[in-house]
């Protein structure tokens, strides 16, 4: 069954950032690709200059993608609540993907001022995608506060390492099976996404592994199919994993040659 | 009257934050503001009165993953 984010059917499972392109036609080419549901976004100090943000404001408008504002490179509440306010004026929503980073090697998300965050932004009617962990109780916390939406880590942001703990994403999606499930950070291939949907998550965040792929337009056509692939199997509703072999070609009528 | 924007000092006739915006060349953009770490929304920026040495952040859409 196809969940809403806050109320909002997305039109592709796979949600797309966009940051690290080669350059902009790059990053238009690899959006038109991927079709994706959203694409992320973020703020960065503004030169009366330069205006890069204006350009890329553009560029937005002109790809008319849903945004999903991020609070990337927040280390404590106060900032992460600070962006996110900024961004719901600039990006006209008051969605935002909540991160609050507490450690530096892993990028892994300071779940203790994630739940804090979250629950000051809600309050102050913003709809949060948190990034987080597979933690079922931080996840029980972030919900409690108002979250309708998780967003759990694959793997480290970057890394590329795929789904690091199967056992715990899988644990997650049967506890909470009625809440939309986001896999975030860490995907670096196609079948990386597909084994999310497998898994039962409702959409993927890509970033670096589109925009560091070496022809990121194809990469990011690959990740659409991937997704659809992936989307498409968990409907079918997968086989059971056996640990001994079931010949599959019936064995009834065998010539008997031995 | 010396203001900190962006980590930058400049020496500024503005006695509001809108002007200061405006002195500084920003006018039309589509940025977001903050004055000593707290948001300052668009109809404040008027109202809202500088005083020297005050840290100024001005922000706008970046590509975000």
């Amino acid at each position: 069954m196809t969940k809403s984010f806050y109320g909002t059917v997305l039109s592709s499972p796979l949600m797309l950032g966009t940051a690290q392109y080669p350059s902009p036609d790059i990053l238009r080419d690899a959006v038109r690709a991927a079709q994706p549901g959203v694409v992320t976004v973020s703020l960065r100090r503004e030169s009366a200059g330069e205006r890069a943000g204006q350009a890329f404001w553009d560029l937005i408008q002109e790809l008319g993608v849903p945004v999903l504002p991020n609070t990337a490179g927040c280390h404590t509440v106060k900032e992460a609540v600070t962006t996110a306010h900024m961004a719901r004026e600039v990006f006209g929503t008051d969605w935002v993907k909540l991160e609050v980073i507490g450690e530096l090697d892993t990028l892994q998300p300071d779940v203790f001022g994630l739940v804090e965050a979250a629950r000051i932004l809600t309050d102050d009617g913003f709809k949060v995608f948190p990034y987080t962990t597979e933690d079922l109780v931080v996840a029980d916390r972030l919900l409690a506060v108002g979250c309708e939406v998780l967003m759990p880590w694959g793997a480290p942001i970057g890394s590329g390492k795929g789904l690091n703990n199967v056992f715990g994403l899988r644990a997650l999606r049967a506890h909470f099976p009625d809440v939309p499930l986001v896999v975030d950070a860490g995907i670096g291939v196609p079948s990386h996404a597909a084994q999310a949907l497998e898994l039962g998550y409702d959409a993927v965040l890509i970033n670096t592994a589109v925009a560091k792929a070496g022809e990121p337009a194809v990469m990011a056509e690959a990740f659409r199919f991937a997704v659809q692939a992936g989307m498409l199997a968990r409907q079918a509703d997968p086989m059971e994993e056996r640990d001994m072999a079931v010949p599959s070609t019936p064995v009834v009528g065998k010539a008997m040659l031995a | 009257m010396q203001i900190v924007v962006n980590d930058e000092v400049h020496e500024v006739s503005a006695k509001t934050l809108a002007a200061l915006i405006d002195e500084l060349g920003y006018g039309g953009a589509r940025i977001a503001t903050a004055m000593d770490g707290s948001f300052v929304p668009v109809p404040y920026r008027a109202r809202t009165v500088l005083r020297d040495g005050a840290r100024v952040e001005i922000v706008a859409p970046m590509q975000g993953g």
